[in-house]
C-alpha cells in the first residue's frame, strides 16, 4: 500500500492536468466526469487504505528530494498516520459528495473548465497538506488550497465584489501564512530539520517545558492556523468568501480547508504542550470566536453568511478544545461539523439556486416553494448544528469539548463562553430555518433536485446523525470507539468528575431546546420590526472590517501615495540633478559671462581697433601715398617717353644713325 | 574546443554577420538571431550536462595572455553561479527573440545585431575572471542596450536611455578605480600584477583601504541591483524600453549587480564586507518595501512590474549580505527565479500593449474571457512572483529568510511581511488586468503558437524550478562554500548587533 500513497493526492491532481491542458477537446459534460472520477479514485485509494495495514501503522513513501542545501535535503514525500486517515477520508468523501453535487449544479456555467480544475486542484492540495511528512510540503499544500480557494471565491469575476472577496481572502491567510512561515524559520534555525516526526521528537526532547522558544514556535504556528481558519482577529475574510458559488463554499469554507488549521495544530501538538500559555491562548481565542462567530450570525441576513458565521463560531469549539489538550475530540467535531456544515451549505444552495439567486432570508421566505428535500436535510444539519439531543451527531461532538474544557485552566469561564455559544447557536440556525422554510411563501414545493444533487445530500443527512455514535458522551455506556483508536497518536482527553460531567451534559442537551424557543421569540420580534440591540453592529461582525480599512489598508495605501509623489518628482533629481544643473548655471555664469565672454569682447574691440588702426594707417596713408606715387611715376616716364614721339624727321634720324654707329661699333670692336 | 569564448563570440560574430549582410532582410534578420541564440542555448545545455567540477568548483576554465606586460589576460571560468546565469541568459535570449518577432517594425537585423551584442556583453560578464575583462563586457553590454532602448523604445526612450546610461557609467568608473586600486595594491604587495581573479583573491588589504575598494565595486553592483536610494534609473529605463529591452534588463542585467557581489564584493574583501553585511541587509529590506509599495499604486503595468523587480532584487541582496548556506543558495535560486518570472511579465505586458494598445490598468480589464491562455499564464508567473510554493520564486525567497532568520529573527520578520506586500501588489495588478467587467470591446486573438511556445519555455522553467530545484542547487554547493568559507575568519559580532 506503501507505494501507491501518491495516488492520494495524485488523482486528483492529474484530472486537474488533464481538465488544463485538454480541457479545450473535452465536452462539459465531460469535464465533470473527469474531475468526479478524479476525486472517486483518491476516495476509492482512501478506502483501500482503510481496508489494507493503514489502520494498524503509519504508511511512508518518498517520492524525491525537492530541495538541497548542504546536508539539509527535504523529501517530497508522504506520512499516513491515524490522524491524517482521519483527515484525507473526510476531505476525499466529502470533496467527492461535491463534486457530484457540482455536476448539476453548475451545469448551466460558461467556465466549467476553470471551476473543475480548480476544484480538482484544491482537493490534490488538501491532501497533499495532510499527507505531508514534512513542514515544507505542509507549506506547499496550504498555499495550494489558498490559491484555490481565491480562484474559486473569485468565480465570477466579472463581479468586481467578488474578485475582492477572492484577493482580500488571499491577502488575509497569507498574513497567517507568514507567521507560520516564520515558525518554520524558527525551527529550521533551532534543528536544521522539517520532517514532522524528526522535529517533534526533537523538540520534545530537546525543548523545556514552557521554554520561550517552545511559546514562539507555538505562537506563529497558531498565526497560521488562526488565518486559515479564520479565528479571530484573522476571520474577516471567510464572510466574504460567501460570494463564491455554493459547493464551494461546502467544500473549502466549511468543511475542509479552514479546518486546516485545527489539523496543524493537531499535527504538532507536541509542541503546544510544551507551551502551556500559548495552548491556553488557543483555548481562548476558540472560546472568544465562539461568541464573536454565534453573535454575528444572529443578526445576518444573508443565507450564507449566518452558515459562514457558523462555520467560525464551530471551529472556534476546535480550537478550544485543542487548547484543552482534548485533540481527539477537536478532530470528532471537526468530522461532524464536516458532514452537517457540508449538509447546511449544500441545501442552501439547492434553495437559492431554485429561488433565482436570492440570497436574503427574508425574500427567500416569502418566494417560498423550496425544494423539500434541501428542506428536510437543512432542517437535519440545522439540528446537528445546534446540538439537539441524542439523535444527532453535532451534539455528541459539541457536548464532550463543552465537558472537557470544564477541567481546563480557567475551565468555568470557556465553559461559559462556550455554552453561550452554544445557545445562540441553536437561536440563529432555527431562526434561519424558520425565516427561510416556514415564511409567508408557498411550503409545498414544485421544484425536485436533480438524483446529483439530492443524493449527496441524503448521504450527508445520514453521516450528520449517524456520524456521533462512534463516541458516546463520557460517563455513559457505550461505545469510545474514536478517542481509543487515536489514543496512540493523540492522547486522551481529561474530563472532570462525574457528578460534574453529568451536570454539564444536563446543561448542554437543555440548551439547543432554549435556543430553538428563543429563537421563535426572536422571529416573532423581528416580524414586528422591532430588531435587535446592537443588530448593525453584530451585522457588520463587530465592525472587524471597518476597523482594519482605517487602521491598516488606509496608511499603507497613503504611504505608497507619499512615496510615489516623492519618486515623481524623483529625489535624485534634487540630490545631483539639480545642483549639478546650477553648477552647471553658476559656472556659464561666472565663468562664460565675466571671463571668457569679457575676454572675447575684449579680443573682438582689439580687433577692431587693430583694424580700423590698419585702414587709417595702411589703407588711406601707405596705399592712397603708393596710389599716388605710382601714378606721379607713370606721369613722368609719360612725359619722358612721349619726347619720343614727337614727330620731327630730323631727331627720328638722328636717333637712327646714332644707333647704327652704336651697334656697328659693338659689333666690330 | 573553447566553448567559454564559443559561448560569448558567437553572438557577437553573429549579430556583426546579420547586421553585414541581412540589410533590410527581416525574415532573414529573425531566423538568424534565433539560430544564434538557440545554439547558445543548446551549447549552455551542454556544457551543464557535462560539467565536472575541479576542486575551486569550476567546470571550465580559460586562460591564455592578452596584454602580458601589464599582467591582463583572457581568463574565463565557469563554476556553478556562472553556469546557472549562462542557462538563465541562454534561456532567455530566445525567448526575447521570438517576443520581439511582429513587435519590432524597424530595422530588424541592426536590432538583432545590438540583441545579441548585449547578449555577449553579458556571458562575458558571467565568465570573465579577470579584472580588465570583466570591466570590457561590463561596459560592452552597456552600450547596445542603449541604443536598443534609445532606438526601439518607447515615448520617453531618449530620455530613459540617457538616464541608465549616465547611472551605470557613473558605477562602472567607480568600479574602475577600485580596479586599478587593486591592481596596484596586489602588485606592491607581492610584486606581481595582474587582474587574475585567483591571484587576488590571496591579497591581504589594510582595514580602511579594503573598506574603500569594496565600496567601489558595491556602488558599480548596487546601481545595477539596484539597490534603494540608487534606483530610479530602473522604473523609467525598464517602462521605455521596447518588450526585448525590458526582459534583458530585468532579467539579466540586474542579476549581473548581483552576480557582481556574489563574486567580487564578498570574495575579495571578505572583512569589510562582513562590516558592511548589516547595512546591506537593510538597504535589501528598504529596497523590498520600497518596490511593493510604489508598485501598488501603479497605473502603467510596466512601470509595475519594473518595481516588483526593485522588490525582488532587495530579497537577493537581502540573502547575499546574510551570507550563510540557506541564503546565498536562495539569493542565486531567487535570481534564476525573478529572471524567468519576470522575464515572462514583461513579454505579456508587451502581448497585451500589442493587442489593446495600452498598458494603462485602468483601461485594461476583463481579458480571462477573451483571452483565456494568456490569463493562465499570466497568473501562473504572477503567482509565482508573489512566491507560491511549487513555483520557482518560493524556494529561493524561503531559503533567504530560513538563512536570514539564522542572522537575525527581526530582519526575517520585516523580509517575511515583504512577501504580503508582494502579494497586495500582484493580486490587485491581476485583478485590474484580467478580472472584472471587460473594458475594450474589439475581436481579441488569444496566444498565437510562437507567443505560447516562449512563454511555454518559461513556465517549464518556473514549474522546474518551484518542484524540482535540487538539481540546480546541487550545483552551487562548491561556490556557495567557498564564499562563506572566505568569510570564516571575519568574527560575526557586527551581524549580532542587530538580533
Amino acid at each position: 500500500m506503501s507505494q501507491w500513497l501518491w495516488l492520494i493526492p495524485g488523482t486528483p491532481l492529474l484530472g486537474s492536468l488533464i481538465i488544463l491542458f485538454l480541457g479545450s477537446l473535452l465536452r462539459r459534460k465531460h469535464l465533470a466526469m473527469v474531475a468526479c472520477c478524479a476525486s472517486a479514485a483518491a476516495f476509492l485509494v482512501v478506502v483501500l487504505a482503510w481496508l489494507t495495514e493503514a489502520t494498524s501503522q503509519p504508511l511512508q513513501q518518498t517520492l524525491y528530494t525537492w530541495v538541497a542545501v548542504g546536508e539539509w535535503r527535504p523529501m517530497f514525500g508522504f506520512t499516513l498516520d491515524r490522524l491524517a486517515l482521519v483527515m484525507v477520508s473526510i476531505v476525499s468523501s466529502v470533496g467527492l459528495l461535491v463534486h457530484l453535487y457540482s455536476v448539476p449544479f453548475m451545469a448551466e456555467e460558461a467556465d466549467q473548465r476553470r471551476y473543475y480544475f480548480f476544484l480538482n486542484l484544491f482537493l490534490a492540495g488538501m491532501l497533499l497538506l495532510v499527507l505531508a511528512d514534512n513542514l515544507l510540503l505542509l507549506y506547499l499544500g496550504w498555499e495550494l488550497v489558498g490559491l484555490c480557494s481565491y480562484a474559486l471565491i473569485g468565480f465570477w469575476y466579472r463581479d468586481p465584489p467578488c474578485s475582492n472577496a477572492g484577493r482580500k481572502a488571499f491577502i488575509v491567510t497569507r498574513i497567517g501564512d507568514t507567521a507560520l512561515a516564520l515558525g518554520i524559520f524558527l525551527l529550521f534555525s533551532q534543528f536544521h530539520e522539517l520532517s514532522l516526526s524528526a522535529l517533534l521528537t526533537n523538540a520534545t526532547t530537546q525543548w523545556e517545558k514552557g521554554s520561550t522558544l517552545a511559546t514562539l514556535a507555538t505562537l506563529l504556528i497558531l498565526g497560521g492556523a488562526v488565518g486559515k481558519s479564520a479565528q479571530l482577529p484573522l476571520q474577516v475574510w471567510l464572510p466574504d468568501a460567501m460570494l463564491g458559488p455554493s459547493p464551494v463554499s461546502a467544500l473549502i469554507h466549511a468543511a475542509t480547508m479552514v479546518t486546516a488549521g485545527v489539523y496543524l495544530i493537531a499535527r504538532t501538538h507536541p509542541l503546544f504542550e510544551l507551551a502551556p500559555h500559548t495552548q491556553w491562548l488557543v483555548a481562548a481565542i476558540g472560546a472568544l470566536t465562539i461568541v464573536y462567530g454565534a453573535s454575528a450570525a444572529v443578526a445576518q441576513s444573508d443565507f450564507k453568511k449566518v452558515l459562514a458565521y457558523s462555520t467560525i463560531s464551530q471551529i472556534g469549539y476546535m480550537f478550544l478544545a485543542l487548547g484543552c489538550g482534548a485533540y481527539a475530540i477537536a478532530l470528532f467535531h471537526l468530522t461532524t461539523h464536516a458532514f452537517f456544515k457540508a449538509l447546511l451549505f449544500l441545501s442552501a444552495g439547492a434553495v437559492i439556486r431554485a429561488s433565482g439567486d436570492e440570497h436574503d432570508i427574508n425574500s427567500l421566505g416569502k418566494i417560498g416553494n423550496h425544494p423539500s428535500i434541501a428542506r428536510w436535510t437543512f432542517l437535519i444539519g440545522a439540528a446537528s448544528l445546534a446540538g439537539v439531543p441524542f439523535i444527532t451527531a453535532g451534539f455528541y461532538s459539541k457536548d464532550a469539548i463543552l465537558v472537557t474544557a470544564w477541567s481546563a485552566p480557567t475551565g468555568p469561564l470557556l465553559w461559559i463562553f462556550a455554552a453561550f455559544g452554544a445557545l445562540l447557536t441553536a437561536i440563529y440556525i432555527f431562526r434561519v430555518y424558520f425565516l427561510v422554510f416556514h415564511g409567508s411563501g408557498p411550503r409545498t414545493s414544485t421544484i425536485s433536485l436533480p438524483y446529483f444533487m439530492s443524493l449527496p445530500l441524503l448521504i450527508l443527512a445520514l453521516l450528520s446523525i449517524v456520524s456521533g455514535f462512534i463516541e458516546l458522551p463520557e460517563g455513559w455506556p457505550g461505545p469510545h470507539l474514536w478517542s481509543l483508536w487515536l489514543a496512540d497518536e493523540l492522547a486522551v482527553a481529561t474530563f472532570p468528575p462525574l457528578t460534574i460531567t453529568y451536570t454539564l451534559q444536563f446543561i448542554t442537551a437543555l440548551l439547543p431546546l432554549a435556543g430553538f424557543s428563543l429563537a421563535l421569540w426572536l422571529i416573532q420580534r423581528e416580524q414586528a420590526y422591532q430588531s435587535l440591540p446592537l443588530a448593525n453592529f453584530l451585522r457588520s461582525g463587530w465592525g472587524f472590517d471597518a476597523f482594519y480599512y482605517a487602521m491598516l489598508v488606509r496608511p499603507y495605501l497613503a504611504l505608497a501615495r507619499i512615496l510615489q509623489a516623492g519618486e515623481s518628482k524623483e529625489g535624485i533629481t534634487y540630490i545631483v540633478v539639480r545642483p549639478y544643473r546650477a553648477l552647471a548655471r553658476g559656472v556659464s555664469d561666472a565663468v562664460e559671462t565675466l571671463l571668457i565672454e569679457g575676454a572675447l569682447t575684449r579680443i573682438t574691440r582689439g580687433f577692431l581697433a587693430f583694424a580700423t588702426f590698419c585702414r587709417k594707417g595702411v589703407e588711406y596713408k601707405m596705399l592712397e601715398a603708393g596710389i599716388t606715387s605710382l601714378v606721379a611715376a607713370l606721369r613722368f616716364s609719360y612725359t619722358i617717353l612721349s619726347t619720343t614721339q614727337n614727330g620731327f624727321l630730323s631727331r627720328y634720324a638722328l636717333v637712327i644713325s646714332t644707333g647704327a654707329v652704336f651697334f656697328l661699333g659693338y659689333w666690330l670692336w | 574546443m573553447d566553448w567559454l569564448s564559443v559561448l560569448i563570440f558567437l553572438p557577437l560574430f553573429g549579430g556583426l554577420w546579420i547586421s553585414l549582410t541581412g540589410r533590410n532582410k527581416t525574415a532573414f534578420a529573425r531566423w538568424a538571431a534565433l539560430a544564434v541564440t538557440s545554439t547558445e542555448l543548446l551549447i549552455s545545455l551542454c556544457l551543464w550536462w557535462g560539467a565536472v567540477p575541479n576542486e575551486e568548483g569550476y567546470f571550465y576554465i580559460i586562460r591564455a595572455p592578452w596584454v602580458p606586460t601589464m599582467g591582463i589576460q583572457f581568463l574565463l571560468g565557469m563554476d556553478g553561479i556562472s553556469l546557472l546565469l549562462v542557462l538563465l541568459t541562454a534561456l532567455l535570449s530566445p525567448v526575447v527573440v521570438l517576443v520581439s518577432w511582429n513587435a519590432v517594425q524597424r530595422n530588424w537585423p541592426a536590432f538583432a545585431a545590438l540583441l545579441l551584442a548585449t547578449e555577449a556583453g553579458i556571458m562575458g560578464v558571467f565568465l570573465s575572471l579577470d579584472l580588465v575583462l570583466f570591466y570590457v563586457f561590463w561596459e560592452l553590454m552597456l552600450v547596445p542596450m542603449y541604443f536598443l532602448i534609445g532606438l526601439w523604445g518607447h515615448e520617453r526612450r531618449l530620455y530613459a536611455a540617457y538616464k541608465f546610461f549616465l547611472f551605470t557609467i557613473t558605477g562602472s568608473l567607480l568600479m574602475l578605480i577600485a580596479i586599478l586600486g587593486l591592481y596596484f595594491t596586489h602588485g606592491k604587495q607581492t610584486g606581481i600584477y595582474t587582474f587574475d581573479y585567483f591571484e587576488l583573491l590571496k591579497i591581504n588589504l589594510p582595514g580602511n583601504s579594503e573598506m574603500w575598494l569594496m565600496l567601489g565595486f558595491f556602488v558599480a553592483f548596487a546601481v545595477k541591483v539596484p539597490l534603494f536610494p540608487i534606483h530610479s534609473w530602473l522604473p523609467d529605463a525598464h517602462t521605455e524600453a521596447p518588450t526585448a529591452g525590458s526582459i534583458f534588463l530585468a532579467g539579466l542585467l540586474l542579476k549581473t549587480g548581483a552576480y557582481g557581489l556574489l563574486r567580487f564584493c564578498l570574495p575579495l574583501f571578505p572583512d569589510a564586507s562582513a562590516d558592511f553585511a548589516p547595512v546591506g541587509m537593510i538597504l535589501g529590506i528598504i529596497g523590498i518595501f520600497y518596490g511593493a509599495l510604489l508598485a501598488l499604486v501603479q497605473e502603467d503595468m510596466k512601470r509595475l512590474i519594473a518595481y516588483s523587480s526593485i522588490s525582488h532584487l532587495g530579497f537577493v541582496v537581502f540573502g547575499i549580505y546574510a551570507w550563510n548556506e540557506e541564503s546565498l543558495n536562495g539569493a542565486v535560486l531567487l535570481m534564476l527565479a525573478h529572471g524567468v518570472t519576470t522575464g515572462a511579465m514583461f513579454a505579456m505586458v508587451g502581448m497585451l500593449e500589442e493587442r489593446s494598445g495600452t498598458r494603462l490598468l485602468a483601461q485594461l480589464g476583463g481579458l480571462l474571457s477573451p483571452l483565456p491562455r494568456l490569463a493562465s499564464l499570466l497568473l501562473l508567473f504572477t503567482l509565482s512572483a508573489m512566491s507560491m510554493p511549487g513555483l520557482a520564486n518560493f524556494v529561493g525567497e524561503f531559503l533567504v529568510l530560513a538563512g536570514v532568520f539564522q542572522v537575525s529573527a527581526g530582519l526575517a520578520v520585516a523580509g517575511a511581511l515583504g512577501i504580503i506586500t508582494g502579494v497586495v501588489y500582484l493580486l490587485w495588478m491581476y485583478q485590474r488586468a484580467m478580472l472584472g467587467e471587460i473594458t475594450i470591446k474589439r475581436a481579441w486573438t488569444d496566444l498565437n503558437r510562437r507567443e505560447t511556445v516562449s512563454l511555454g519555455l518559461l513556465a517549464f522553467a518556473v514549474l522546474w524550478l518551484g518542484l524540482y530545484p535540487a538539481p540546480f542547487l546541487d550545483s552551487l554547493q562548491i561556490p556557495v562554500t567557498a564564499i562563506i568559507e572566505s568569510k570564516s575568519s571575519v568574527p560575526t559580532g557586527s551581524i549580532d548587533a542587530l538580533r
